[in-house]
């Protein structure tokens, strides 16, 4: 059974993606049971995973693709964090999508796209290798690509070129990248402190060339400056496909990935003897400050929500260049805490769009009587961005800060200071603007609107994830906590 | 012995002049005509070989392959034939070239 | 001899009887068509298992022995490329049922074709470069002929179809016959036709070095490979769908089969780094200039046409790479080539089965014009995607594995610039399978009235599509088979 599980948390998405295909567009009762069955059936294996990772249990499942390169799914506790992740707001995704594509075209085929790329999700989430997570990596271009141009407008087209331009040029970096390393390494499984020591002082320099081809490949999805082109064009897809992207999918497994690299991989002490964390840590930092400067100049609101994801995902990268227990803590607790946070933002973002027709910041004002709850849930999330405690993006900055003062790199801290001030300089203005001024302008109503302000399918799934942003953030400290879990990791990691 | 050698050689000297007229004539006639005189150039070869070892006792196997060869090259003439036919009823030009049409 | 030692008669007959009994028939007889055609993938399959448990096999027709009887030989190779060829086949012969629409072209298309089936047949398992010769010309004529086979009403598009004929003919009539001639300038210095005794016979020398010269100039002629490529874009695509997609899938695939076990069985003593080098360049000019002038094609027909031309070209880096076989990475270049030549097959010929349903449904292949497959043929738009990703060789597509593989031989054996050709080419490829992709998804066009397609088609296009993605799971067992008795 346990060499079982990790096929079976994969097939819950992958099947659901086929059988919705096989659907036809009116059968709306049967394609929204099979999503959510699909998302109740997954989140319940993954509870039984993460007792049994608690546990010690392990989960393996491999199959033999050719002789020396096997297909692994496993988990470990930092599988466990990016599945945990995904499945929830998975099901949260679902059924703001139900909500929010009620009466548009092609909806089989978009959820089935929709299954399937969370699918590939699970599968880099658990990949055991790198060749499995780079298969899994490839899919999901392929699986988002129909997301991004669901609308099939001109506009649409355009974006999804851009699109797979990047990541596909990205995917054929890292494939390069792969396979050298597996020529030089053999199968390099992913292992609690990298698998790399024992090669030979001589092939350093390659070790060095084959770092950065591989962050390069994967620094496209996870949109470090300056491969980020793509993301604010692959804003003009629906506003759930968005929310995922931002959250779990595209970006997340980019820097998923290079976590794996540098923990699982090479293995932290020995990526930082080679001297390649100090330039990653710098490439962050210059992604963080760009991204919100870039995130200041936006008026619109979707565009300015990519910026600050640019900028907020490399806190991610950033927390695990800087070498050190407590910094990495940071940097990994923060991708959970970025990925609740953002999808608020833009399933915010997208009731504002779909309900109000509102998508530019100066139209803003006094959205905060109109829409109450959306506005709250968007300024808990707002305020959770900038690091104000108790929201969970407070954690992450004090776990950031500390850890760069721990390991001697003070200079971080400023990065993070004046990030911190720029988040505030764009999403407050933001918040001000629907609570405290009169609306200038008439809003673009549409009958969404029940009893409440907005769809309930459309409301209730932001409303859940700014709760669960305060709950990270108020109950950090208990056990189970998406931080006790990163502390799991990194003391494994570290090896205390 | 010397004869034989030079049926092989004027065999090949054939092949390569049919290989000559295939690319310098545009006329479909005369490509195709041009390919059957390649193919009797390689059959004069195949023919030469089987004289090669004893001239009273010539090696059946090469007149196996000529007749072969012949019957394969006839079927194809006789293809090509058709298909010139076509295309001279369909453009009123013998040519391939597709300035022409 | 019992039944299940025939296999391998059978696998060559069967096609052949169809054939005879599709040039009786007045009447169309789908029963029959899919009888014959079960009957030949049912023999492939017997002669594959045997092959499988017990390891290669000799036939000797009549019961005479080599050097005068003719010895058909079938090995792990062979069997891998006679299934590729049965199963492809299989779903071509269903497929046409329905594609041609008037009884005249599908009266002429079914002899054609079973004789197309039995002459590859009969290639894969020839044991002697002559019978090579003859099984080589079979296939040739039925291709050419098949390419006229037109179901199209559209005079102009006909014409084209017969001038693309003409053009295949007399070229693949200069490879044949370069090629025989190199036939008997190896049968005047051995006296021996049979693969396996000449192979212990022959050994370098002036003429034998001009055989393998003429053998190779006319199978890479028959092979399209880059620069004797100009035939194939207009042959290929102005035929009909269907025979495209035998002729980009199976076809050229024959001549390059024999190059492959001609260069690393009989030849092996010629193939070093320069000969190696030299297919290699020639291969890797094919990808890029194929893939080139796929970009700029206006039909999709000739755009999947350019990227077989483009596809050809992976396929001969097998020989640069493989060149030093014994080793690690010349075997792993080996699995590559072959790896890629099959699920090749499948996506290419799912293409054109695509392309097909594109032209009943559309009345046209014009790339600009064929918004609304994804909403309105959603299976034809799985197999274009799904097929896509083979071609590119993407994950989790059998040409990722063989992509993969190819990679590996080429930075393993410090080869790495066939690698930057490789991840070129596969961007080249994202690229003109995006132009593809990105129309498909596009909506319709206004006042267009789509003709229906039928199921089967879509069925059929999807079918060989997904064997293609399934490639990349199969790998161990069918790499397992093409080392069964390799010669090399």
């Amino acid at each position: 059974m346990d060499a079982l599980m990790p096929v079976l948390v994969f097939l819950t998405s992958l099947l659901t993606g086929i059988f919705i295909f096989l659907l036809g567009e009116e059968q709306r009762a049967i394609r929204t049971f099979l999503n959510i069955a699909g998302a109740t059936v997954k989140m319940v294996l993954v509870g039984i995973i993460i007792w049994g990772v608690f546990h010690e249990h392990s989960y393996e499942s491999r199959f033999t693709v050719i002789a020396g390169i096997d297909l692994v799914l496993r988990v470990d506790a930092l599988s466990v964090l990016f599945v945990t992740l995904s499945s929830i707001l998975w099901f949260l995704t679902t059924i703001y999508a139900i909500g929010y594509l009620e009466g548009s075209p092609n909806r089989s085929r978009f959820f089935g796209f929709f299954s399937l790329c969370v699918a590939s999700t699970m599968g880099i989430a658990m990949a055991g290798n790198l060749f499995t997570f780079f298969l899994f990596y490839e899919v999901l271009t392929l699986t988002t690509y129909p997301l991004v141009v669901h609308r099939g407008t001109e506009k649409a087209l355009k974006a999804g070129k851009t699109y797979l331009i990047y990541t596909l040029t990205g995917g054929a970096v890292l494939l390069f990248g792969v396979v050298w390393l597996y020529i030089l390494a053999g199968p390099t499984e992913f292992s609690q402190a990298g698998s790399l020591e024992h090669i030979g002082a001589e092939h350093y320099h390659l070790l060095k060339i084959i770092f950065v081809l591989l962050i390069a490949g994967l620094g496209v999805k996870a949109a470090l400056v300056p491969l980020h082109g793509w993301l604010p064009e692959a804003m003009v897809a629906p506003a759930p496909v968005s929310a995922l992207f931002h959250a779990v999918a595209v970006v997340k497994a980019g820097a998923f990935g290079i976590v794996r690299i540098i923990y699982n991989v090479y293995g932290i002490e020995f990526a930082s003897m080679l001297g390649l964390t100090t330039s990653l840590a710098a490439v962050a930092a210059i992604t963080i400050i760009y991204g919100s400067l870039k995130a200041l100049q936006q008026d619109d609101i979707k565009k300015r929500l990519a910026y600050s994801t640019v900028s907020q995902i490399a806190y991610i990268v950033l927390g695990i260049a800087i070498v050190g227990k407590i910094a990495t803590i940071g940097g990994i607790v923060h991708i959970v805490h970025q990925g609740i946070m953002k999808i608020t933002l833009f399933l915010c973002a997208g009731n504002l769009a779909e309900t109000l027709g509102l998508r530019s910041i100066n139209q803003i004002n006094g959205v905060g009587r109109r829409m109450p709850f959306t506005m709250a849930a968007f300024t808990v999330a707002a305020l959770g961005m900038i690091g104000i405690p108790p929201m969970a993006g407070f954690i992450t900055k004090w776990y950031l800060g500390i850890g760069a003062v721990q390991a001697g790199q003070t200079w971080v801290v400023a990065v993070l200071a004046s990030s911190s001030l720029l988040n505030a300089a764009y999403f407050l203005p933001i918040v001000y603007s629907a609570w405290f001024k009169e609306s200038s302008i008439s809003w673009l109503e549409n009958n969404r609107s029940g009893r409440f302000e907005t769809g309930l399918l459309l409301l209730l799934p932001p409303l859940v994830t700014a709760l669960l942003t305060i709950l990270a953030g108020l109950f950090a400290a208990s056990s189970f906590s998406p931080l006790d879990w990163a502390k799991l990791i990194a003391f494994r990691e570290y090896r205390e | 012995m010397k004869t034989t050698m030079l049926f092989s050689i004027a065999g090949i000297a054939v092949f390569f002049i049919g290989l000559y007229c295939l690319m310098a004539y545009r006329h479909l006639l005369k490509k195709i005509i041009a390919v059957n005189v390649m193919g009797t150039g390689v059959f004069l070869f195949i023919v030469s070989i089987a004289a090669r070892a004893n001239i009273l006792q010539p090696d059946p196997v090469p007149h196996a392959m000529v007749l072969t060869g012949i019957v394969v090259t006839v079927s194809a003439t006789a293809f090509g034939l058709a298909l010139f036919k076509r295309i001279y009823y369909e453009t009123g030009k013998p040519y391939l070239d597709n300035e022409d049409k | 001899m019992p039944l299940a030692d025939q296999w391998m008669v059978w696998s060559i007959i069967i096609p052949l009887i169809g054939a005879a009994i599709f040039f009786l028939l007045k009447e169309r007889h789908h029963t029959i068509i899919v009888i014959i055609s079960l009957l030949t993938l049912l023999s492939t399959a017997g002669l594959a298992f045997n092959v499988w448990k017990t390891g290669s096999q000799f036939h000797y027709a009549g019961g005479w022995q080599p050097p005068l009887g003719i010895v058909l030989y079938a090995d792990g190779m062979s069997i891998l490329m006679m299934l590729m060829t049965a199963l492809v086949g299989l779903s071509i012969s269903l497929y046409a049922l329905r594609y041609f629409s008037d009884k005249r072209s599908l009266k002429f298309f079914l002899p054609l074709w079973f004789f197309l089936w039995a002459s590859l047949n009969a290639l894969f398992l020839s044991g002697d470069i002559f019978n090579i010769y003859v099984t080589l010309e079979l296939l040739s004529l039925s291709a050419v002929a098949l390419v006229t086979v037109s179901s199209q009403q559209d005079t102009s598009q006909r014409r084209d179809a017969v001038f693309a004929g003409m053009r295949y003919l007399l070229i693949s009539m200069i490879g044949s016959l370069c090629y025989l001639l190199g036939v008997a300038l190896l049968y005047a210095g051995y006296g021996v036709l049979d693969l396996k005794l000449l192979s212990e016979v022959i050994a370098p020398s002036p003429s034998v070095f001009a055989a393998i010269t003429f053998i190779t100039i006319g199978l890479l002629i028959k092979t399209a490979l880059f620069p004797l490529h100009f035939w194939l874009p207009p042959a290929h695509a102005n035929a009909p769908a269907p025979v495209s997609a035998v002729l980009s899938g199976l076809v050229v695939k024959a001549s390059f089969y024999l190059l492959v076990r001609l260069w690393f069985g009989v030849f092996s003593f010629a193939l070093s780094s320069e000969s190696g080098l030299f297919f290699g360049l020639l291969g890797a000019s094919g990808i890029l200039w194929g893939s080139f002038f796929a970009l700029r094609q206006k039909t999709i027909k000739m755009l999947i046409a350019y990227s077989t031309v483009a596809q050809i070209g992976y396929m001969f880096l097998l020989f640069p790479l493989a060149a030093d076989m014994p080793s690690l990475w010349g075997a792993m270049a080996m699995n590559a080539g072959i790896y890629h030549l099959i699920s090749h097959a499948f996506a290419k010929s799912s293409l054109f089965l695509c392309s097909g349903n594109i032209i009943l449904a559309f009345g046209h292949n014009r790339i600009d014009g064929i918004g609304g497959i994804a909403k309105h043929y959603p299976l034809t738009f799985s197999a274009l995607g799904l097929s896509g990703l083979g071609i590119i060789g993407l994950p989790i597509s059998g040409g990722f594995i063989a992509k993969w593989q190819f990679l590996t031989a080429s930075i393993g054996s410090g080869q790495w610039w066939w690698a930057v050709i490789i991840i070129t080419g596969s961007l080249m490829a994202a690229v003109y399978i995006y132009i593809i992709w990105s129309r498909i998804f596009a909506p319709l066009e206004n006042d267009i009235v789509l003709n229906p397609v039928p199921k089967s088609m879509e069925i059929l296009a999807l079918f060989l599509s997904l064997i293609s993605i399934f490639m990349g799971l199969t790998a161990e067992p069918v790499l397992q088979m093409l080392h069964i008795g390799r010669h090399f």
